[in-house]
């Protein structure tokens, strides 16, 4: 490490999203920069995790100041320095512009998508360098575990887990201390800890930018749970489709060895403790957690009927303790805060705060930590800046393919653990996808029952057999050839699965579908007896365009886009559209200058 | 990782580095970086800045700005300690940087005959 003090820190954002956008681009050309304007030894360049902005990267923040420049391109680089670092002027153009008020803001903390979130797993991500253990540590970082193994039980941690109402952050929403104390009792010779980081909801990402932007909080928490529960080795389980998030994973392993912080009688306790990484080939079913035990044991990935639980009979039948990421993310902040300072924030029996990926049709997309019991709408509003193209909001989906829609009327919920519940939704790993008035529901019910039964393992008849036919007649509805009966019998075979599956993957599947019946169960009338999907989204429904010959200006754009040729020439100066030929694909309608378009 | 001390020992030597990303409210020197100043010859007194809070290893926020007018006066350095009025110096030279970080940075003492300017807090 350099001793000398730089002026300025430039922290360039190298998560997967900001690398997709071009950040290692940014970062090579600053490094150019600085070295011709002789600047590399006054100014320090970091490469950070996610920032959870993704949208608008690449993502740079330039510190003393904290400004915050988003959505750079290579050129942009040199203007920065030029400017910035050299003149001390900030780059206004650069800056991120509140979508509600198209003011502005020069400074990370002031931006309303940052304001309003409480990070205490994220709380590092997009601030330090993760492939650096020394930032982590001068950040307070191992400081919980050496506390741990060296003034505390095993039994005083783990009542300290269970008092913080810590509950598990990977969708199932049991209490983690708990957990940790079924594990403790259950005596062995040898015992296992777990981090289930096999995130496989459509949209989420909260698990992999953990792992990618401070992967020494996850080893860290993993420390404490192995102490705690009398382990002395533990699995990190990551699909090998997050290549950076186990490279830098890895290195911190590495690192954290290195410094004895791994290994044998850490912080001169006794305890010790090594940590492996296991890579899954991305089987939506092994983030199950008896299926990713059999995975890791080199065998097929399939579910296990429980009990036994883990805690009793886990890996290679020892007992085991096996939580979520983001779950171990918060330990650390537990034990070196104190049980009480997490669990004043949140509601009454969702204690702390949930990490959502936050996506869709909204202006704002990313990642959002905020304390459980934060309303819908100040997610989707406040955070979220509100929907895209101003459009009306229809429906939130939360927990992912497991999950369930919830409507405009919800929105004033406070989001817990058991508010989703009550409306048929559920956390889930905190996937949270926003949907505007031209999303068809049972489209979107189509689209997420799809992706559990193509991941359906299919080992149990209710899940193998049973998602299968509730597709087909899905599909069946879409296509306009829906019956009289069809909504009674989704929800029967929707019921009937929720109750027989084998595992979380099955019992949930229907979830999306009958949710939808529940709240939008008009939508579904509509493409069974009226024969039309009013978002006008199913093709085999949709009713055709017609032009309004008193608005048309007879410009002929729409007849340029039209990929059948059913627009042709009216009779004065306008154009008519063949509802035959029609495919209803509203291209045309995107066209029109003058809004002479409409559908039906 | 014998201790805890250990890692205490550790971080405080790697903490430093890291100060400048939180939010503190601690000493800020801003030095005129415009054309003008740049011309005449602001780059060196930045170095020198940087220099001194090195040598006399210092918990000080160094940032630039741009023209503030008085070109004549290049190169400007502003000093603002927490709570104290922003003290604009001018015409300076590298030696004149020690002093200003000696006696006002480090001891609260404002340099008078170099002081251009006050703005009240």
């Amino acid at each position: 490490m350099k001793d000398t003090i730089y002026r300025s820190h430039v922290l360039i954002c190298t998560g997967t999203g900001c690398v997709s956008s071009g950040s290692k681009k940014i970062k090579h050309e600053l490094q150019d920069q600085l070295a011709d304007k002789d600047l590399l030894d006054e100014i320090k360049i970091v490469e950070t995790g996610c920032h959870g902005f993704c949208e608008k990267g690449p993502i740079m923040v330039v510190y003393p100041e904290g400004v915050f420049y988003c959505q750079l391109k290579e050129e942009d680089v040199a203007e920065i320095v030029d400017e910035h670092l050299l003149k001390g002027r900030i780059v206004e153009r650069l800056l991120f512009k509140e979508p509600m008020t198209e003011e502005s803001i020069p400074s990370y903390q002031d931006i309303d998508f940052y304001k309003k979130q409480h990070r205490i797993a994220l709380a590092n991500c997009g601030k330090i360098n993760p492939e650096s253990i020394e930032e982590y540590i001068a950040n307070n970082g191992y400081e919980a575990a050496g506390q741990a193994l060296t003034s505390m039980t095993p039994q005083k941690i783990i009542e300290e887990v269970k008092n913080s109402g810590l509950r598990g952050r990977g969708g199932g929403g049991f209490p983690t201390g708990l957990k940790w104390q079924f594990a403790r009792d259950n005596e062995s010779d040898k015992k296992y800890v777990i981090c289930n980081a096999d995130e496989g909801d459509p949209g989420a990402f909260m698990d992999r930018s953990i792992l990618e932007g401070d992967p020494h909080r996850i080893i860290e928490g993993m420390i404490i749970a192995g102490y705690a529960i009398g382990a002395d080795e533990g699995y990190v389980y990551v699909r090998a489709e997050y290549p950076l998030a186990i490279e830098r994973l890895q290195k911190a392993i590495n690192d954290a060895e290195e410094l004895g912080l791994l290994g044998e009688d850490i912080f001169g306790s006794g305890f010790n403790f090594k940590l492996n990484i296991k890579k899954g080939a991305g089987a939506f079913v092994c983030g199950e957690e008896t299926a990713l035990m059999a995975s890791i044991e080199g065998k097929r990935g399939m579910p296990n009927p429980r009990p036994p639980y883990p805690a009793e009979k886990g890996l290679w039948g020892k007992p085991t303790n096996i939580n979520n990421v983001e779950t171990y993310a918060n330990i650390p902040y537990i034990i070196s805060e104190g049980s009480e300072v997490f669990s004043s924030i949140g509601t009454e029996n969702s204690k702390g705060t949930k990490v959502f990926a936050l996506t869709g049709k909204i202006k704002n997309t990313g990642l959002v930590e905020v304390p459980m019991g934060t309303t819908l709408k100040e997610v989707v509003f406040d955070i979220g800046g509100g929907l895209t193209e101003d459009k009306k909001f229809k429906a939130i989906q939360t927990g992912g393919p497991s999950g369930g829609c919830i409507p405009e009327g919800y929105l004033d919920l406070p989001i817990d653990y058991d508010s989703l519940i009550d409306v048929g939704a559920m956390m889930g790993s905190g996937g949270m996808v926003v949907m505007d008035e031209s999303t068809c529901m049972v489209d979107v019910a189509r689209f997420f029952l799809s992706f559990t039964q193509n991941e359906s393992c299919g080992k149990c008849t209710p899940c193998r057999e049973g998602t299968k036919r509730m597709l087909e007649i899905l599909n069946r509805i879409c296509e306009g050839e829906g019956k009289e009966g069809d909504i009674k019998l989704l929800k029967e075979l929707g019921e009937h699965i929720s109750e027989t599956a084998l595992c979380g993957l099955g019992q949930t599947a229907p979830n999306p579908v009958l949710s939808t019946i529940k709240y939008f169960r008009n939508e579904y009338e509509a493409h069974i007896f009226d024969n039309k999907c009013p978002a006008g989204v199913c093709q085999e429904l949709a009713s055709a365009y017609t032009i309004n010959k008193e608005t048309c200006v007879g410009c002929g754009q729409c007849v340029k886009v039209c990929p059948v040729d059913a627009i042709t020439k009216g009779d004065g100066n306008y154009y008519v559209i063949d509802d035959e030929i029609c495919i209803s694909c509203g291209a045309c309608e995107k066209k029109c200058p003058v809004d002479a378009i409409s559908q039906g | 990782m014998k201790s805890l001390e250990e890692l205490r020992e550790l971080r405080e030597k790697v903490e430093k580095d890291m100060q400048m990303r939180k939010e503190t409210n601690k000493p800020k020197i801003i030095i005129g970086m415009g054309t003008c100043g740049i011309a005449a010859g602001a780059r060196e007194i930045l170095k020198a800045v940087m220099e001194e809070i090195d040598k006399r290893d210092l918990d000080v926020e160094v940032t630039q700005t741009g023209c503030i007018g008085m070109c004549e006066k290049e190169p400007l350095m502003d000093v603002k300690l927490p709570g104290k009025d922003r003290i604009t110096y001018g015409n300076l030279t590298r030696e004149d940087v020690k002093r200003i970080v000696v006696n006002h940075v480090i001891n609260g003492n404002v340099v008078d005959e170099l002081v251009i300017a006050r703005l009240a807090e």
